[in-house]
């Protein structure tokens, strides 16, 4: 168990609580501290998103709203917690409020997946590379089902189904290269990956399969639905796509399970091949100071989160860069590109990393 | 509804109020999954009855209301109106006015393309190439509120001349423009230009065939770019364009992609234009007149006549009937996009709806004009 399971159980046997009611207590905690992180992390991102790519075309950005802006995006928030939530007439109503929910949840429950740092995680499970990408598949049937419970609009019936045509095409070469990953560490467990990638910047996953970190990138770019692969929302051809009928709340749902999405994964590309939480070389800054056991392993964490959302940070703003410069793909392309392209290169990868790992256990 | 699954096809609206059709233009598309079978364009949300109007007032009081057939180009409009008038009663302006007439005219069209620029990369899905046109256009936008005294609607044409005379000041920032545009063309280039995206979006995509294109009676650029030499600035030269060095950019495959690159070509040679046009006028500023002060009662025509201009989208031709009163009898608009807008049924068609909008932005249509 987890350095912080421990300290949580230290500190609340001065109550001397039934173990059942502990046990439970430490995932409402997890919970709330996830939905809050998320919370925080998709305010900040839509923020940064909009001064960097207004720095990227020579404007301002959003100025108002505080300090330089820097409420804008709870302005935001409050303004569409308050807007009118409408229906269409022929909406399939009960689909229609469950869709979003469907988009949302799978990837807010990613999170907990994920290995912040050695001590933060909170759920842990021998294989949740598995899990992880489970979940990710999920959204896209919620998106398939705003766009057919829409109310007869074509517009969104058809972002719907190309969701659904780029899920299946991005899925298949994302997943021949997490299994190049699950051979060279011998695990489908993401906190053993990130440990087996600890030492240097050399043990890096990137460099045995710099070829499998390029299309995984590229998947998930298709799977969060980002600027080159945007078309379930191409709002110059389909207006808005799959949520072209949504207000309000159901729409701020989307848009947060979207930016929540483009986070967790590149912080899943990160852990895969950059080295998850690990410190770029081969020791830890908090090892520079004397601290005692207990400190140094809580300032250890602290340092591990910071470099885990330190790598995260730049693959996003390499996300957002793409998404300055480059226009939409179109979408038969883009299912040549993953069929014809991808899943060779990935089977090619796949190889690379069994002859990696066959080459490792000889010497 | 029975109809259409039967034909298992399904009819998708797009517009009259949609983010890329660029006004209120409605396209019924008859797809098949994702393919197009018909393209049917529905026009007329924006006619304001500009051809009538001009039977209600007289002469100089419709010429206001001209810039308003194409709000991106109206130094064009004006003057297609004001030629067919000096056309019926022989008049000649100065020549100084010409050069200015020129030399905005130039700087119009160069707008009107970064314009058109940016909001094609913007039907694309490229989201930054869009501030960097507006942010050049804001500057040409700039140097005419500084002359004319309007952004868009200028109204700086008159009878026998222009309006306002130029001045060094002027110049100087003109030549500034011109002088730095070619770098920040080259930018666009470096951006654009070879981006496989963009390549794979409009390279062979749209395809209008020379036939179709004349038999469309296309112009412009739009025709240019299938391989058709012919503007309106060499064949039949208005103004002072005999006098002044510039080709015509042309293509011959017929693609989006070609009739982007003969745009950004088009804005090149207007640069060049618009430096010859400084030359001239920095060593005349001085003593010059810059309109001919024609009598307003004496504005009686009679006869037929046509005024023609090369716009930024193609020929456009205003006929002029005269009965000798001061009103017109008869006010006719040829504008170019009338006639882009009804190829994107035989462009378009048998392609992706992802293509739809790539090709029509192509085509530079700006709906006012078509509607009138």
């Amino acid at each position: 168990m987890s350095l912080f399971y421990l300290l949580y159980i230290e500190c609340l046997s001065f109550w001397k609580m039934p173990e059942w009611l502990i046990f439970i207590m430490w995932y409402i905690f997890n919970f709330i501290l996830i939905v809050i992180l998320m919370l925080l992390t998709v305010l900040f991102l839509v923020l940064f998103e909009r001064k960097y790519l207004a720095f990227y075309t020579r404007r301002i950005g959003p100025d108002r709203a505080g300090y330089k802006g820097c409420f804008q995006t709870v302005a935001d928030a409050i303004k569409l917690l308050f807007k009118e939530n409408i229906i269409p007439k022929n909406a399939d109503k009960f689909l229609f409020f469950l869709s979003p929910l469907i988009v949302f949840v799978p990837v807010l429950t990613v999170w907990a997946l994920l290995p912040f740092s050695s001590g933060f995680y909170t759920f842990h499970s021998c294989c949740s590379i598995l899990l992880f990408m489970a979940f990710l598949a999920i959204p896209a049937i919620g998106i398939l089902f705003a766009g057919y419970s829409s109310g007869g609009n074509n517009f969104a019936l058809i972002g719907g189904i190309r969701s659904c045509m780029q899920l299946i095409a991005s899925e298949i070469p994302s997943f021949l290269v997490l299994a190049s990953i699950v051979i060279l560490s011998g695990s489908m467990d993401l906190s053993v990956i990130v440990k087996n990638q600890s030492g240097s910047i050399l043990n890096w996953y990137i460099f045995p399969s710099f070829l499998g970190f390029t299309i995984f990138f590229i998947c998930s770019l298709i799977i969060m639905n980002r600027l080159p692969f945007d078309f379930p929302e191409a709002e110059s051809e389909l207006v808005a796509g799959y949520n072209c009928e949504y207000s309000g709340m159901k729409f701020a749902m989307f848009f947060l399970a979207e930016y929540a999405m483009t986070f967790i994964l590149s912080a899943l590309v990160v852990v895969l091949f950059l080295g998850g939480y690990n410190a770029p070389f081969d020791f830890y800054i908090t090892d520079c100071f004397n601290l005692s056991v207990i400190l140094r392993e809580i300032f250890i964490n602290f340092e591990q989160f910071f470099w885990l959302i330190f790598k995260t940070g730049i693959i996003i703003m390499l996300i957002m860069l793409i998404r300055a410069a480059y226009p939409r793909l179109r979408t038969d392309k883009t299912l040549d590109l993953c069929w014809y392209i991808f899943i060779p290169l990935s089977i090619f990868n796949l190889f690379i990393a069994i002859i990696i790992k066959y080459m490792r256990g000889i010497l | 509804m029975n109809n259409s699954t039967l034909k298992n096809t399904t009819i998708l609206n797009v517009g009259p109020q949609h983010p890329s059709t660029h006004g209120v233009l409605r396209l019924k598309c008859e797809l098949n999954g994702e393919r197009i079978i018909k393209i049917e364009p529905i026009i007329g949300y924006l006619h304001r009855g500009m051809e009538k109007m001009a039977e209600t007032g007289s002469y100089l009081q419709y010429l206001p209301v001209v810039d308003r057939i194409d709000y991106l180009s109206g130094f064009f409009c004006s003057f297609a109106y004001l030629d067919a008038i000096e056309k019926l009663m022989d008049i000649v302006c100065p020549l100084k006015a010409l050069y200015i007439r020129t030399i905005t005219m130039e700087l119009n069209r160069i707008s009107s393309h970064l314009l058109w620029l940016g909001c094609y990369l913007m039907d694309l899905g490229a989201t930054s190439p869009f501030f960097y046109a507006f942010i050049e256009r804001e500057k040409i936008l700039h140097i005419f509120e500084k002359l004319a005294g309007a952004r868009m609607m200028y109204n700086y044409y008159t009878l026998g001349g222009v309006k306002n005379d130029i001045n060094k000041e002027l110049l100087g920032e003109i030549k500034v423009f011109a002088g730095n545009f070619n770098k920040q063309l080259k930018e666009f280039e470096d951006l654009i230009n070879n981006n496989p995206i963009f390549i794979s979006r409009t390279a062979m995509i749209g395809v209008l065939e020379q036939e179709t294109a004349v038999n469309y009676s296309v112009t412009g650029a739009n025709l240019r770019a299938s391989g058709i030499l012919k503007d309106l600035r060499k064949d039949f030269p208005y103004l002072i364009y005999k006098q002044i060095e510039f080709d015509i950019p042309y293509k011959k495959s017929g693609d989006s992609y070609s009739r982007y690159i003969v745009r950004v070509k088009e804005m090149k040679e207007s640069c060049k234009i618009v430096n010859q046009c400084l030359d001239w006028l920095y060593s005349n500023i001085e003593d010059l007149k810059i309109n001919l002060k024609i009598n307003t009662a004496k504005i009686k025509p009679e006869g037929e006549a046509i005024g023609q201009v090369e716009s930024p989208r193609g020929l456009m031709l205003c006929y002029i009937c005269a009965d000798g009163t001061n009103k017109p009898s008869r006010v006719k608009w040829r504008t170019p996009s009338f006639y882009s807008v009804q190829l994107i049924n035989e462009i378009a068609k048998n392609y992706l709806v992802s293509d739809l909008m790539s090709i029509f932005g192509s085509l530079d249509v700006i709906m006012p004009e078509v509607d009138r």
